[in-house]
């Protein structure tokens, strides 16, 4: 049975739908595969009672031959996310047992799908960090590992981790500056961003509202093609979602990319960049022009301003979001000698280190007469990353470059040294900062034997492109290669 | 800009030791939006319901909520905009204002910082004055911005805790925000009845004061009379017309007093303390919050079109001034009688029902006198409000109708309109009804009235015979008649029957 958990959730789909399998036998086989995998620490919160009456349902519907996208299929959901009468975390302390009495619109979606929630899956306290370290719940590990403990990459280190090993068929993640693509990179996964407005937000708790956006982390990009299209969608309870019909995602991947146009940024390069991650973005450049793609170099002058304007935007909107854990409604208090005493030992617990940070660094930039130093000239710098990337769109179709600056680092590394932590994010955050869709893609491994990403960036609303063209590659690096399984 | 040109009349201004002082005013009015949902949320904004029974997840500002604005709420802003004359935004922004408070479940208020959506106008108002007519004056409107209410924070239910009721948490809010451009007291509340009448005419606002749905903030500073501006207090939350002119002149007093004796005045926010009727410290300038203002990125910027403004201005109703304007034009009242039956719409509504219906159409000069003189005065010392008046248009239609046919004598008239207020929604007696219960009906038979002076002349023989070289005595004998009938008798039958018996 335990071959079940290693099928893509397209394979897997089509196997409920055939009857050759029942979603009963595939959820527990992913309860078991989570159960052996306790080690990874990918779950906050496990739900098997529930996911197996989801697939007890689920193969209701199935019999009838009914059911939805994701019918009966196990999946696990970024502990970002709210679900309505399971605890959920954001990896924080501060939200205490919070059980919401709610779903968010994203996994409601799932749900009506017919997607079986194996559980909440760890992550970065309020999905901030590059690791997976700062979590509340521990720092999730990485399956590649080697002679040492690895970090998935993060924030949706839980997600990254848990599809990488088997433990579910795919998960839903976020990206607020790369914490889906880092994490896939990470990993030998697949996660794409969506452009920004795609999939509501309502629900999910906040890092930074307007670069937060959902995604899918997948083992196949066909599989995240699927799993955006039950996430996605205009949702009037959000008012910066995106009002325009969903494209078939899933017949994108199969467009090819003949006569396409690929962007090559000049300017995705780095400093103490192996060379390895260089070899691999000039492989992908001869792949992609093996299927028919013309290659066209392109200039993103503004780039290397992005991630500095990210740190100020991100933290600026951060500081105001988290406001709310005040330890008044829900969540943990910490009492004190009075009104200001308790706020500030509530939030001073309550928060890790990261997330203190960076309230600190978001209170700063927005302080009087700093305002428009920090945050206004951050808002300024956006605005010409995007206007780079709309110069881009009139010589290309889409951009590759590399997803990360590494591979996966050993856990402990980089944790005490912001900065370093900070850069992981540099070929990510432009994305965010413009609002488009992206998408890293396992490409190759590294001379220790981990995963590289490459990533596509598309023209925002033009996701199909990027699943084309993200196609192409998977087809042509042919990554096959698994983490051994050290967990059991 | 901030201009303060205009200087007081002398009479307005205070006297001081060495020279006299001008006030200088400007009002901050949060007037809430009549709306049945909050201005992000679909909760109900009812007043007095149970604490925390119209709070949804957005209002609560549980994690992952997000704020969707109310487009009525905008409509809103935009029609009592066009109602200040002032200018329309077609662009503005929700900007976030942070602070923590238990009361502000988000940590921060979604307000209108950078771009309001109305901008500059201005109206005129009428104060009132000692000797009756007012001089208009013009007052400017710096913006209009719509924010978030927050809650209620109890302290007097536990000596050791405080309860938080979030039912206005997310209410809306107008900020009307006037230039510094009153200089009494008497402006100040003139300035927020004008503000009152006009939204309550619009709609946008219920105005009711009491409720806490229309509120003020006064700034208050004084100045040598023309000179340089001095620095502003803030007078907090004041919530009735004539609290607002308690606190502007006790705190216009406290500012003279410490700068009389060589102090200085410290920016600060105060609150009056309706009991003890004095302001006192609330927070310093430098206790001030830094809010830390930044576009809300959960809300997309609020673009309107000029058609948009067109379509809300096409179903605008009539303001009080053009109503007052109509008042004078239609009905031939003095101007100043209009601006006071059009400051406010039940007044208006009042006036127009009272002349315009009823079997015959009413003398519009009278019904008004009888509308600001009895009916007001009788309201006001039961302080109760128009709407709930004891009297309706109906009823005061009805007594009028007896005086305009000379059932009645208009002192008569008084007396029953007291008997009418008194009995009030109880009995429901109309006016007819009571002349009849209680035999007022004036006697305009001449017979009747001619023995009624016959009787007055023969019991006072001596005064009759001084008639003839003393006219004025006549008012003796119109008097003793009167009195004869019970105030019955028509006085000008009266009159004219007692001028033919006495050879005058």
């Amino acid at each position: 049975m335990s071959d079940l958990t290693k099928l893509s959730l397209e394979a897997a789909l089509a196997g409920l739908k055939a009857r050759e399998f029942s979603s009963v036998e595939i959820t527990k086989a992913h309860i078991d595969a989570c159960m052996d995998a306790a080690d990874l620490n990918a779950f906050v919160t496990t739900d098997f009672t529930n996911a197996m009456k989801s697939a007890e349902s689920s193969d209701a519907k199935l019999a009838k031959g009914e059911g939805g996208a994701l019918e009966g299929a196990p999946l696990g959901i970024k502990d970002l996310f709210c679900t309505e009468g399971v605890k959920t975390t954001a990896g924080s302390k501060i939200l205490g047992d919070f059980t919401p009495q709610y779903e968010s619109t994203v996994t409601a979606n799932m749900k009506a799908d017919g997607m079986v929630m194996l559980g909440k899956l760890n992550l970065d306290e309020f999905a901030m960090g590059s690791s997976n370290e700062t979590s509340y719940y521990g720092s999730v590990i990485n399956p590649w590992r080697k002679d040492e403990d690895l970090v998935p990459g993060g924030s949706s280190g839980g997600s990254a981790s848990a599809v990488a090993a088997n433990i579910c068929l795919g998960a839903t993640a976020t990206d607020t500056g790369g914490s889906i693509r880092q994490p896939a990179s990470f990993t030998g996964t697949t996660g794409i961003k969506p452009t920004y407005g795609r999939c509501s937000r309502w629900g999910v708790v906040a890092f930074a509202s307007s670069l937060d956006q959902a995604g899918p982390i997948t083992r196949t990009v066909k599989d995240s093609a699927i799993m955006l299209q039950s996430m996605a969608g205009y949702d009037a309870k959000d008012s910066t979602s995106i009002n325009k019909e969903l494209p078939d995602f899933a017949a994108a991947c199969d467009k090819g990319v003949k006569g396409m146009k690929i962007g090559i940024p000049k300017e995705y390069t780095m400093d103490g960049m192996p060379k390895e991650i260089e070899d691999l973005w000039q492989q992908g450049i001869k792949w992609l022009e093996e299927c028919g793609a013309e290659i066209v170099h392109v200039s993103l002058p503004h780039t290397k301003y992005a991630l500095p304007a990210y740190y100020i935007v991100a933290p600026a909107e951060a500081s105001s979001n988290l406001a709310r854990y005040d330890g008044m409604r829900y969540g943990e208090r910490v009492e004190g000698d009075n009104l200001y005493d308790t706020y500030e030992r509530t939030r001073a617990e309550g928060f890790g280190k990261e997330v203190r940070r960076r309230i600190m660094m978001g209170t700063y930039v927005l302080s009087a007469g700093y305002y428009d130093a920090y945050y206004l000239q951050a808002q300024k710098v956006r605005t010409k990353i995007a206007d780079d990337f709309k110069r881009a769109w009139e010589k290309c179709d889409a951009l590759l470059t590399p997803t990360c600056p590494s591979a996966a680092f050993a856990v402990g590394r980089e944790v005490n040294d912001p900065v370093t932590m900070y850069l992981n994010d540099i070929f990510t955050v432009t994305a965010n900062l413009a609002g488009l869709p992206a998408m890293s893609v396992p490409a190759a491994l590294d001379n220790n034997g981990l995963p590289l990403g490459l990533q596509i960036i598309g023209r925002a609303l033009d996701e199909e492109t990027v699943f084309a063209a993200s196609s192409a590659l998977e087809k042509c690096a042919e990554f096959t290669a698994k983490p051994e399984k050290w967990w059991v | 800009m901030f201009t303060a040109k205009r200087v007081a009349d002398k009479k307005d201004w205070l006297s001081g030791r060495d020279h006299d002082w001008e006030i200088i005013l400007g009002l901050e009015i949060h007037a809430q939006v009549a709306s049945n949902s909050k201005l992000f949320s679909g909760a109900a904004t009812e007043f007095g319901a149970e604490p925390n029974t119209q709070v949804s997840l957005v209002d609560a500002a549980m994690p992952g909520m997000l704020p969707v604005v109310n487009a009525f709420c905008i409509e809103q802003a935009v029609r009592t905009g066009l109602g200040l004359n002032a200018q329309i935004n077609l662009y503005s922004r929700f900007d976030r204002k942070n602070y923590f408070y238990p009361d502000l479940p988000q940590g921060y208020q979604i307000s209108q910082f950078e771009f309001p959506i109305v901008g500059e106008g201005e109206i005129e108002i009428t104060p009132e004055s000692k000797n009756g007519d007012g001089e208009p004056c013009i007052v400017g409107i710096e913006r209009l911005h719509l924010e978030q209410d927050a809650g209620k924070s109890i302290h007097d239910l536990s000596p050791d805790e405080t309860y938080v009721d979030l039912n206005r948490s997310g209410v809306c809010l107008m900020e009307i925000v006037s230039k510094p451009d009153m200089r009494t007291p008497e402006e100040a509340s003139a300035y927020v009845e004008k503000i009152r009448g006009i939204v309550r005419a619009l709609g946008t606002c219920d105005g009711d004061m009491e409720k806490g749905n229309l509120r003020a903030d006064v700034n208050v500073s004084v100045r040598k009379p023309g000179g340089e501006l001095g620095t502003r207090c803030e007078i907090k939350n004041v919530n009735s017309m004539r609290f607002i002119r308690q606190a502007i002149n006790y705190e216009a007093r406290r500012q003279i007093d410490i700068l009389e004796a060589g102090g200085e005045i410290h920016q600060e926010t105060r609150l009056f303390d309706n009991k003890k009727g004095e302001t006192r410290s609330m927070r310093s300038k430098e206790d001030a919050h830094d809010y830390r203002y930044f576009p809300d990125p959960d809300l997309l910027p609020i673009k309107i079109t000029d058609k948009y403004i067109d379509d809300i201005r096409a179903d605008m109703p009539e303001l009080p001034d053009a109503r007052a304007a109509r008042f004078v034009e239609q009905y031939g009242i003095p101007a100043y009688d209009a601006a006071i039956l059009t400051d406010d719409k039940a007044k208006g509504d009042f006036y127009e029902r009272l002349v315009s219906t009823g079997a015959k159409s009413r003398d519009a000069k009278i019904a008004a006198n009888w509308m600001m003189g009895d009916l007001f005065g009788a309201l006001n010392k039961a302080s109760i409000d128009l709407d709930d008046s004891p009297v309706n248009s109906d009823g005061l239609g009805g007594l009028l109708d007896l005086i305009g046919d000379k059932t009645i004598s208009g002192k008569i008239a008084k007396d029953v309109f007291e008997k009418m207020f008194e009995g009030g929604a109880k009995t429901k007696e109309s006016a007819g009804e009571i002349v009849e219960r209680d035999g007022l009906k004036q006697v305009t038979d001449t017979g009747a009235i001619e023995k009624m002076v016959q009787d007055v002349i023969d019991a006072n023989a001596d005064q009759a015979a001084k008639v003839a070289d003393n006219p004025r005595l006549i008012g003796f004998f119109v008097g003793q008649v009167m009195k004869a009938s019970g105030g019955k008798a028509n006085p000008q039958a009266v009159n004219e029957i007692l001028r033919k018996k006495l050879g005058l």
